[in-house]
């Protein structure tokens, strides 16, 4: 297939426009990207930037405008036409299947491995090890999807598009799930592939921009608002370009609180769905008005601490008393009624009924409360209100509440979590990744709504991997690995170092 | 996309069904030998000329819609329930066991006295595969066959057995039915001349009330909440089990309904034979009619018309009626295929920009003129 197809010298799109109900999700953009480039696309959440790349990917249409390779028209009517260009893209959510091997994962596009009556799978084995050798991209082929980590997940949808012969890269937030050390290690690998490669990467990091790009281009409300060369911008250009203000993420600085206990785990035992211990003898303490910030590389039970805490999640043995009640194994209806609120890591899925629309997102948790309902039926003039006041509130980019919340982009739906149980007004908040997805000026500003809170009195057990979201947020630091907890201290004292060498499992003794 | 262009689009593609179906069905017909277009306009416009054919297709509306009204609420909560000619043959029997041992009640006692009865014995047949299904993660796909041809055995049973006509006994041709059920129970007939009864307003009544059920309460929030996703259901701290459980329940009681209503307003006694066939049909009206109340009164009135029609072909074209059993397994395929197409948003918007570009063309048009 690569063999007779002629390379792509550059990918040039004119007057893309495209419109769904009520938005103007991409408006009259025009954009080159010539071989060996990188070209960042960076801009709010709901700025056009997934659809710009659905539309290059031939999954959508545009209403109006063009594209060209190599300074011939073309026109995709499927991602198949894409592919057979040599375009090939990473969605934002992995497609793979769980119980299937790697090399089974990647058999499932490799059409040219699929004779009449059987599959080759030693053609589709030699080219995936030919493709690892040639990026130094290690899969194991033979490993289950579901044992593999997010960042092998990853690499590996990398090196299928790679094997189905893809020589223009379309990665979209590719960085969003990572733990650091795995965003790193594929920011290294990205900018030795494009030597060979053109890539377009989406992120709201724009440390990977700077890192990873030669181009970069802002998208604004469907258009491109700034095009230049990365290196002649600093970061902070960049972000102010970007939001159209300078971003300050705020910072922890109020006094310790001394309100007393919130939130009081003790000895906790959690089975994972493995069935092994995933939380072994974890003992935890967050005060009233307190964030602890529980810092791990995913995987060391932060799901299940999670999990465990809402109700969702069987308890072994050990006390989870919350505000002076023991909820171990409580219902999630019963934890919720504690005044417990929680962002699930798994938003699309979890957190949102993809089909039901914003306004029926936002009350999920509360129809049956006097203000939704009269004990039966809904009182929809105010659920319409709730939803109108959440949306300015929370920034929440969609043409009205009423449509379905699976259709806002990534970051929005996001903000329709964060903006339900935030203004649920809980005593308790467990966020996990909170700003994953989002955008500068929306991270700063749920940073922002964070503190309020924890200076309202509400305790909030912050799960995150981004070390600088959790140094910059807490009061205390406390590290997870292997379902215990390794070492809590102070805030102040958690340097990006010590705490690197906590997660990793090393004990420390050293005083800063 | 405008919510206009959507239900535009979805009628659209329904009409594209019948089509699709009607000439499908048509290769069948010819096979067999028989005047197409005539048998179609036999079946499609016949029943609706007269009096008696228009109430008689009426009258097949009513255990229609209230059973793909049922199959709705457990659809929407996440359950296919195929489980709904059983049900109905257990509501059958629960009206006639309290007809038979209460035949002295006034009508307005007994008649929903024993409608209460099926509604019971239906939700009854329903809880088993709902609780399998919530509690063991049963297939309901299963249970609910299993049930059905358990309920037959017992139907047939007691209609031989216990309840069987005093009467058939001692002289009678051996029919397994019951006794004519009193009077009490029978639901009036309001035009004369025809057997259309009352029950048709219970039927319009509970699509009203389940509409408001599912689209306007908290309970039919959660009990769409549950369908639609289960694990945010259960983050929302939503008892899913509770709710598949109890969705089951309304969705045997409808069938178990429309069996009493069939035999109080229709037979006016248990016999064999009695479901017919509605619990399935029931299943592709409600598929047919969009899982909504709005859209299945319609569908129920169209497969009405299908299945009276039927009926008239064979007296008046010599088409067997089973050929609307034919027609309906090619509409259940065509539906199939059809969804595949209404929910595949890239055909959807592909349709909608070539109206549109057409329609641009036409207002070009218009202005230069
Ligand atoms: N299938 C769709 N139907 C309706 N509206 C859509 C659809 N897809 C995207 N949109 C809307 O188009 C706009 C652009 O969305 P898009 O997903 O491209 O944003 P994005 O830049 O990728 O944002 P994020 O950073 O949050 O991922 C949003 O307002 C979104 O609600
Ligand atoms: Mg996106």
């Amino acid at each position: 297939m690569e063999i007779t197809r002629k390379a792509i010298d550059s990918l040039r799109i004119e007057h893309i426009t495209k419109r769904f109900p009520g938005v103007l999700a991409c408006d009259d953009i025009s954009l080159e990207i010539k071989k060996g480039e990188v070209l960042a696309l960076v801009g709010e959440n709901g700025a056009g930037k997934t659809t710009l790349m659905n539309i290059l990917m031939g999954l959508y249409h545009p209403d109006e405008g063009s594209m060209f390779i190599n300074g011939e028209k073309v026109h995709f009517r499927s991602p198949n036409d894409a592919f057979a260009y040599g375009i090939g893209m990473v969605h934002q959510q992995y497609m793979l299947v769980p119980n299937l091997t790697v090399l089974e994962n990647i058999a499932l596009g490799y059409k040219k491995a699929w004779n009449p009556l059987k599959l080759n799978l030693q053609m589709v084995r030699d080219r995936i090890d030919e493709i690892s050798a040639h990026y130094g991209l290690s899969v194991d082929p033979d490993a289950y999807i579901w044992q593999l980590s997010v960042g092998e997940q990853q690499r590996v949808e990398l090196v299928k598009t790679l094997c189905l012969g893809a020589e223009f890269l379309i990665l979209d937030e590719p960085t969003s799930a990572l733990t650091p050390q795995e965003t790193d290690e594929l920011i290294a690998l990205l900018k030795k592939m494009s030597s060979e490669l053109s890539i377009i990467f989406i992120s709201h990091k724009l440390q990977e921009v700077k890192d990873l790009s030669s181009r970069v281009a802002i998208l604004r409300h469907g258009k491109v608002v700034f095009q230049g060369n990365t290196i002649d911008h600093s970061s902070s250009d960049i972000a102010a370009l970007m939001t159209g203000h300078e971003v300050n993420l705020p910072q922890n600085d109020a006094p310790a609180c001394t309100l007393g206990p919130m939130l009081q785990i003790r000895n906790l035992k959690v089975k994972s769905d493995r069935g092994f211990l995933a939380l072994d003898d974890l003992s935890l303490y967050v005060c009233k008005g307190e964030i602890v910030g529980l810092a791990g590389v995913s995987g060391n039970g932060q799901k299940e601490l999670a999990e465990a805490i809402n109700g969702l999640r069987k308890v072994e043995s050990g006390e989870i008393v919350f505000d002076g009640v023991d909820i171990a194994n409580f219902t999630p209806k019963q934890v919720i009624d504690c005044g417990m609120g929680y962002v699930p890591e798994e938003r699309n899925t979890e957190g949102i009924v993809p089909s039901f629309s914003i306004k029926e997102n936002l009350v999920l948790k509360d129809v049956e409360s006097e203000k939704f309902s009269n004990r039966t039926f809904l009182k929809n003039s105010v659920i319409q209100k709730n939803g109108e006041d959440l949306r300015t509130q929370f920034d929440i980019r969609s043409p009205n509440i009423d449509i379905a919340a699976g259709s806002l982009s990534g970051g929005n739906i996001q903000k329709v979590i964060l903006a339900r149980e935030i203004s649920r007004n809980p005593k308790f908040l467990v966020a996990v990744y909170p700003t994953r997805g989002l955008d500068m000026g929306a991270a700063e500003f749920i940073h922002k709504q964070l503190l309020q809170k924890r200076n309202e009195g509400v305790g909030i057990l912050l799960i995150s991997e981004e070390l600088e979201e959790i140094t910059n947020l807490s009061d205390q630091v406390a590290v997870i690995f292997k379902g215990k907890i390794q070492k809590v201290i102070p805030a102040s004292e958690a340097s990006r170092r010590r705490l690197g060498i906590l997660m990793a499992g090393v004990e420390d003794d050293e005083q800063i | 996309m405008t919510n206009r262009f959507k239900t535009g689009y979805k009628i659209g593609v329904i009409i594209l069904a019948i089509i699709t179906a009607m000439a499908l069905g048509a290769v069948i017909l010819l096979a067999i030998g028989a005047d197409v277009f005539k048998t179609y306009i036999v079946i499609l416009t016949r029943p609706l000329m007269n009096k008696i054919g228009v109430t008689e297709v009426l009258l097949r509306m009513v255990p229609l819609s209230i059973i793909a009204i049922g199959i709705t609420v457990a659809y929407r909560s996440g359950i296919i329930n195929i489980g709904a000619e059983g049900q109905m043959a257990i509501g059958v029997l629960s009206t006639t066991a309290i007809a038979l041992l209460f035949p002295n009640l006034p009508g307005y006692v007994l008649i929903p006295f024993a409608i209460l009865a099926g509604a019971i014995g239906g939700a009854a047949w329903g809880f088993i595969p709902g609780f399998l299904k919530a509690k063991l993660q049963v297939s309901e796909l299963l249970s609910t066959v299993m049930l059905n041809y358990i309920a037959a055995q017992l139907y047939t049973f007691l209609l031989r057995g216990p309840m069987l006509d005093p009467a058939e006994m001692t002289m009678g041709s051996g029919t397994p039915q019951s006794m004519r059920l009193s009077k009490n129970l029978d639901l009036t007939r309001f035009i004369k001349g025809t057997r259309i009864h009352t029950g048709l307003f219970i039927a319009l009544a509970l699509a009203v009330i389940i509409y408001f059920l599912l689209w306007k309460t908290s309970f039919g929030f959660k009990l769409r909440a549950a369908g639609a996703s289960s694990k945010a259901a259960r983050y929302g701290g939503i008892n899913v089990p509770k709710y598949l459980i109890i969705a089951m329940m309304i969705s045997g009681a409808f069938a178990g309904m429309a069996g009493s209503i069939e035999i109080a307003g229709v037979h006016r006694r248990a016999i064999e034979g009695v479901t017919s066939g509605y619990g399935f049909s029931g299943i592709v009206v409600a598929l047919f009619g969009g899982l909504h109340p709005a859209g299945i009164v319609p569908a129920a009135f169209f497969f009405g018309l299908l299945i009276y029609g039927a009926d008239m072909t064979q007296r008046i074209v010599g088409v067997p009626a089973n050929m609307v059993q034919v027609l309906q397994g090619i509409i259940i395929l065509v539906i199939v295929s059809t969804k595949m197409i209404i929910n595949n948003p890239y055909l959807m918007q592909k349709v909608e920009s070539r109206i549109n570009s057409f329609r641009k063309k036409g207002s070009a048009q218009e202005e230069t003129v």
